[in-house]
């Protein structure tokens, strides 16, 4: 029994209700004038008279941004394969072998979290400058192939794994590579999936490190190209909405659909706190 | 010859080969671009040309450079009101939050929605709002109501805050998750037996609520204290990379992006990011102690 129930409850539950309408006014005010013509945007009502995708057609039209979009969704995408593939198969070898040295190596990566991207994004301009990194793909992704922080939630998951069913597959003669792929990994795939959201959200709205690792416009990711936009459409704020509109659509239509898993992911996060 | 060494050897082969491609990423791409950051201050250095060795030259220069300070005070500004109001703030809804069965999700999701956007984006949709009339919203209400405009982001005064407030409003949904879960794990006995020793609402929340909640607490100042010493994306997108006017928004990772990427002095910029490596494991430290202490 929680505290118990007093009439001004339900005054509670409308003040959170406009609470929670407060939070998502700057989208509602974003996507609608994503769709006004240019002749409405200076009247402030809340939606379109006449929705339209003129501001959409043009901006695909006139600049970078559907490079800029792919180049996300490519970057973004083969990161997050890369922490699925690197992140589990170190988290599985760190929880299920043993060996001299484990604890080191564990100790090693887990003290990556405490290094600030901010002070390594200066040498890897260097070294990304020196080897003629900058301005491609595997410039903007080098640095977040493998995560400590995904390394040590698939140790911990691979560690609820019995022993049992990895020596089984010893027994039916598979290599070790084949046991972690095909017996341990199908075993923590909630754990993979909240993996894959955060990667992927992560990497879609990262900005320091893609900004200052490229200077060509056709190399932008969505939030480096939309940073960019202050010269192109400086007072066309219905173009710049519709700009911002397009880089936020793909997360809020993930969020959408995948609501269950991220918040769950991080209430897990608070109570390992 | 693998057939001949025992088990236990050559599964310690097998491991060593899966760690041998993350080995070499965590040794060349986080271990020695860490001690290179460290030597890097230490020079000086305009990327081209050699580097110069200085002592610790920079580091006398940081101590007296006058925007170095006014952007320590900015960032302290960002990381005290950012993490005093938000925390604050997410408190409040999740304390009500938790007794709401009806509409539960989806109140819970629209607090939450703004915690999974592009930083740039919503910085660009609140530059927006701030302008003035006819443009700006927050402007065109305060003229509806008969009241005068405000500059916001053109105010040496205000802007800090107006960068401050979207931050703010994008890190909510996340503390409310986390301050919810806490919530959920205080066992109901403990309400249940204070009731019955007629405890009211008040006395529930100081006595049980608040102290059990601790450890979620520590958790979330230290978290937030680090995403406010790390601001960055709106401050950029709002201020156009100056962090004006008069560097009255400049925290000190654009200080930090300015001086290596602006004016090129990365043996001066690496000592900035020191500062920032040395406040930050502080942070850490300190979380390690208070939650090793409960």
């Amino acid at each position: 029994m929680k505290p118990r129930a007093r009439p001004g409850r339900g005054v509670v539950w409308l003040l959170l209700l406009l609470g929670g309408v407060l939070m998502v006014i700057p989208f509602v005010y974003m996507l609608s004038t994503s769709l006004k013509h240019n002749v409405e945007v200076y009247e402030l009502s809340l939606l379109p008279r006449a929705p339209t995708l003129h501001n959409y057609r043009r901006l695909i039209g006139a600049s970078g941004f559907p490079r800029w979009f792919l180049n996300s969704f490519v970057i973004a995408g083969l990161t997050t394969l890369s922490v699925l593939f690197f992140d589990s198969l170190v988290g599985y070898t760190l929880a299920k072998f043993r060996f001299r040295g484990r604890r080191l190596v564990f100790m090693a990566i887990l003290s990556t979290l405490m290094i600030p991207t901010e002070m390594l994004v200066l040498p890897w301009y260097v070294l990304s400058r020196n080897l003629g990194w900058l301005d491609t793909y595997w410039g903007i992704m080098f640095p977040g192939l493998m995560t400590g922080f995904g390394t040590f939630l698939m140790k911990q998951f691979f560690e609820g794994v019995p022993d049992e069913l990895i020596d089984a597959g010893r027994v039916d003669g598979l290599g070790e590579f084949q046991i972690w792929r095909r017996v341990a990994l199908p075993l923590v795939i909630p754990a993979l999936s909240a993996l894959a959201i955060f990667t992927f959200l992560g990497n879609w709205t990262a900005f320091l490190w893609p900004l200052i690792a490229t200077t060509d416009k056709s190399l932008y990711t969505l939030p480096v190209g939309l940073a960019s936009f202050s010269g192109e459409f400086q007072t066309e704020w219905e173009m710049v909405m519709t700009g911002a509109s397009f880089a936020t659509l793909p997360t809020l239509l993930v969020f959408v659909l995948l609501q269950r898993y991220i918040v769950r992911g991080v209430m897990l996060a608070g109570l390992k706190g | 010859m693998l057939d001949r060494l025992s088990l236990g050897a050559r599964r310690t082969l097998t491991a060593w080969g899966f760690l041998a491609v993350p080995l070499v990423f965590y040794v060349g791409i986080r271990f020695y671009p860490t001690a290179d950051a460290f030597l890097m201050s230490l020079t000086d250095w305009s990327i081209v040309g050699e580097r110069r060795f200085v002592g610790l030259a920079n580091y006398r220069r940081l101590a007296a450079d006058p925007v170095f300070w006014k952007v320590m005070g900015n960032t302290v500004q960002y990381l005290v009101v950012g993490v005093a109001v938000s925390l604050g703030l997410a408190f409040l809804v999740a304390y009500h939050l938790d007794r709401v069965r009806v509409g539960h999700a989806l109140l819970r999701a629209l607090y939450f929605v703004p915690h999974v956007t592009t930083a740039v984006a919503m910085g660009w949709v609140w530059r927006w709002l701030y302008q003035p009339v006819p443009v700006g919203v927050f402007n065109g209400l305060l003229v509806a109501l008969g009241l005068p405009q405000q500059p916001f982001l053109r105010s040496t005064e205000q802007a800090l805050y107006a960068v401050l407030a979207p931050a703010v409003w994008a890190g909510l949904g996340f503390q409310v998750v986390v301050f919810l879960a806490g919530l959920k794990a205080i066992p109901q006995e403990y309400y249940e037996a204070a009731a019955i020793d007629g405890a009211g609402g008040w006395r529930l929340l100081v006595e049980i609520t608040l102290p059990l909640l601790r450890p979620t607490t520590v958790f979330l100042v230290v978290v937030s204290s680090i995403a406010y010493l790390r601001i960055f994306d709106y401050v950029y997108s709002m201020t156009s990379g100056q962090g004006g006017p008069l560097d009255a928004t400049k925290p000190l990772v654009l200080k930090i992006y300015v001086t290596a990427f602006g004016h090129f002095q990365m043996g001066y910029a690496a000592a900035h990011t020191v500062v920032l490596f040395v406040i930050l494991l502080v942070v850490s430290l300190v979380q390690l102690r208070v939650l090793q202490a409960r």
